[in-house]
């Protein structure tokens, strides 16, 4: 700290060692060769451990065939494709479960947040209990109870649980229609475009307009009535081409349909439920920073409890929620690494696979911590851009 | 105390003050049933928790087995909790020589007793006598539980295992994270470009991987990175992986104190010819972490959490032993009995820990109240 203000240079005379700036400038050498001498002690035994074990080095095996199958994959793979492809394919599973698993915690932090904070004395104690347990049990151990005990618990194909009309519940995965894209899918999904663009445009008007005249649109069932009908028309004009393939039950397994694998699942219910528990304890704390008064004001205005919420409270409780629960994000995304304890291919599971088969620990763990890296930086990224947008909001 | 807030602000909505005393019925209406949706939500509630309690009471308490000493005693209507019973010793000592047990024990009441002064709020030099207390309890620890002096036998690490492992990484983890965090977060906050630059560069790394890359990290390259020949305990791996990596988070709640402290603390101390050292450690320090007490604390219990991912690197910690348990054909089919206590295991510690957080917060911040 600042140590060249201690002794205002000048009458008192500092000896060569005692003068700060020496000083600083002395310790930072010495910090600075220690770190290199480390690191340079470090590759050097790297490289002659990798000589001694005969690892090749560089990012050649990029390239080369992988030869092992991951159990799910978004975009084509087999053994045959290469294992920077491996990579890909592990790297889209792990956005795959963080997106699911963002989604569904925010939900379920977001009811629980509220419920605890409810006049409803069971509600409140239903959620403060989700609260105190969920978020003190680690979550690896919630993982593997979902993966090995709820999920593991399910039974066999052929007694499968049927859960309405062609899904069916069994211990290789959740089996559901599988839609099938048939001719003319391009009219559909422009008119499900043409929704979204009519529902933003309604949105901009109504605002601009309850600002002018102070007259309030029903924008949310307007919204939602464009949102069924527009589509549906499209669908209808399309001549409805888009069909369900329905999963076949036979003896031993389910063919056809989508399958959600148990791995997936049992990521996306730890996940969470465990984050979404973290969540509540934010939203409660935002909507507790909301001053009395603010409840007080509304209420003498004659908006409802809900309204009251949802215009005057939730608004200003996001400013303080946002920061803390992009961090709650970002703790989501890199524990869904843990998916190598239940054996869903997420990207670290993949990367440790290539670095059984290939022994390039030093370019595998470089690659894993760069993505992880980049991962965290780009959420955050996201949610500063998000930050800033709902700040400006106030005025 | 968020709690007792909100409380107020209820009874504000529901209108007169209640002066008669409250009768069940008054309750029940004010609590549960003070407008339709209310009722209708209770209800609902009401039976989901009928539906999903009820079940779970029965298989873990009513219908549940804990006599006997096999399987075979379990008539399998409900829980197994023989297992628990029978293989006790194993979730808290792992695979530790039972005659050899009491070691653990010891030393653990050691630092029990070792720890009720820091407690005291009367006792002067805590600080001291903390400082102290860390540098020679892992050394009386080490010297117990592995042995090999006066007699005892050596006890190899990887027979250490269940609680008292799990004990010994968040130990170790927490009392090798506190001083490295601080470091850390001076070095963060120093106006030398070096030392910033570098303590930024290791603060936002760790904090940007997941501890399972560090962890595997320290088990897998470790090995490469020193010569050939220099080989370190599993166990030593996974504890330099948990410390590097709380380090990194204990440096950003201390940096959040220190940041707390206005400008004129350290003018002031500057004033009196006060080196940067003396400065830190005798006025800045110990107003920032007073700050950041329930930080701290926070970060031990994920910490404490984060402990059970040593099970990924072949650790046998609490976690680690409930699943080996499970794999014992003698007692398949028990998982969910073994993993409920494990969880139950964790749970009482990081509860135990968040309460007092919360404690010590509330009792700050009516101290700092003006």
């Amino acid at each position: 700290m600042a140590v060249a203000e201690l002794r205002p240079g000048g009458k008192t005379r500092t000896s060569f060692w005692n003068n700060p700036k020496i000083r600083a400038l002395f310790a930072q050498t010495v910090v600075l060769l220690l770190v290199v001498a480390g690191v340079a002690y470090l590759v050097n035994n790297t490289i002659a451990n990798r000589e001694r074990l005969g690892v090749a080095s560089g990012f050649d095996f990029l390239w080369q065939t992988a030869g092992f199958d991951i159990s799910q994959t978004l975009i084509d793979y087999d053994r045959t494709y290469t294992y920077g492809r491996a990579f890909l394919v592990g790297l889209i599973n792990t956005f795959y479960v963080a997106v699911v698993g963002i989604v569904l915690a925010t939900f379920f932090g977001l009811v629980m947040g509220v419920a605890r904070l409810s006049s409803n004395w069971l509600v409140a104690k239903v959620a403060a209990a989700y609260v105190e347990i969920m978020r003190n049990i680690p979550l690896l151990l919630q993982l593997i109870v979902w993966y090995f005990v709820v999920l593991g618990g399910l039974p066999a194909p052929r007694d499968s649980i049927a859960i309405g009309e062609g899904a069916y519940l069994n211990i290789r995965g959740l089996f559901l229609p599988k839609p099938v894209f048939g001719e003319g899918t391009a009219i559909f999904l422009a008119s499900v475009l043409l929704a979204i663009l009519a529902v933003w445009l309604l949105a901009r008007w109504a605002r601009r307009r309850f600002e002018a005249t102070g007259q309030p649109f029903p924008v949310f069932w307007t919204s939602l009535a464009l949102l069924v009908l527009l589509p549906l028309l499209g669908y209808v004009l399309a001549g409805m081409p888009i069909t369900l393939e329905y999963p076949k039950l036979g003896k031993f397994r389910i063919s056809g349909g989508l399958v959600m694998l148990p791995e997936f699942m049992a990521m996306v219910a730890g996940l969470s439920i465990y984050t979404g528990a973290f969540i509540a304890e934010i939203v409660r704390a935002g909507i507790l920073a909301i001053h009395k008064g603010q409840w007080e004001a509304a209420y003498a205005l004659g908006l409802s409890r809900t309204q009251t919420l949802r215009l005057i409270v939730i608004p200003q409780a996001l400013r303080v929620i946002i920061p803390p629960q992009t961090s709650q994000y970002l703790n989501l995304t890199k524990n869904s690494s843990l998916g190598v304890a239940i054996a869903y291919p997420d990207f670290f599971n993949v990367a440790g696979t290539i670095n059984n088969q290939t022994g390039q620990a030093v370019e595998v763990i470089a690659i894993t911590m760069a993505v992880y890296l980049s991962l965290s930086l780009g959420i955050s990224a996201f949610m500063n851009w998000y930050n800033a947008r709902m700040a400006l909001v106030e005025r | 105390m968020a709690t007792e807030g909100r409380a107020g602000a209820t009874a504000s909505e529901i209108g007169p003050p209640v002066t008669e005393r409250i009768t069940v019925l008054a309750w029940l209406k004010h609590n549960l049933f003070s407008s339709w949706f209310n009722s209708l939500l209770t209800i609902l509630v009401g039976y989901l928790l009928y539906i999903v309690l009820v079940p779970l009471f029965r298989w873990a308490v009513l219908d549940a087995t804990i006599s006997g000493t096999s399987k075979e005693a379990c008539d399998f209507g409900g829980a197994c909790w023989t297992l628990i019973k029978v293989r006790f010793g194993q979730y808290i000592y792992g695979l530790y020589p039972e005659e050899q047990r009491w070691r653990v024990d010891l030393a653990f009441a050691i630092a029990v007793v070792a720890m009720v002064p820091l407690f005291l709020e009367r006792f002067r030099h805590r600080l001291t006598y903390a400082v102290g207390l860390v540098v020679i309890y892992p050394v009386i620890g080490y010297a117990l539980f592995y042995g090999g002096w006066l007699g005892l036998p050596v006890v190899e690490t990887p027979r250490w295992g269940g609680l008292f492992l799990t004990l010994v990484i968040a130990g170790v983890g927490i009392t090798a994270s506190f001083p490295l965090g601080i470091l850390l977060a001076l070095g963060r906050r120093s106006s030398m470009p070096v030392i910033k630059s570098l303590s930024v560069a290791f603060i936002e790394l760790v904090r940007g991987v997941p501890l399972v890359t560090v962890l595997f990290m320290a088990s897998v390259m470790l090995p490469l990175f020193l010569p050939a020949g220099v080989n370190f305990d599993k166990l030593m791996r996974a504890l330099v992986g948990v410390a590097l990596f709380s380090a990194a988070y204990m440096a950003e709640v201390v940096r959040g104190g220190l940041q707390a402290i206005p400008k004129g603390q350290y003018e002031a101390a500057m004033a009196l010819g006060l080196g940067y050292w003396q400065t830190t450690g005798l006025i800045i320090l110990p107003q920032a972490l007073r700050l950041v007490i329930p930080g701290i604390v926070n970060t031990f219990i994920g910490l404490f959490k984060d402990t059970s991912l040593v099970t990924i690197i072949g650790l046998f910690d609490l976690l680690g032993m409930a699943k080996l348990i499970v794999t014992d054909p003698q007692w398949l089919g028990l998982a969910a009995e073994s993993y409920i206590f494990a969880a139950f295991g964790f749970w009482i510690f990081c509860f135990a820990m968040s309460r007092y957080s919360q404690y010590v917060e509330r009792r700050l911040s009516t101290g700092n109240r003006r």
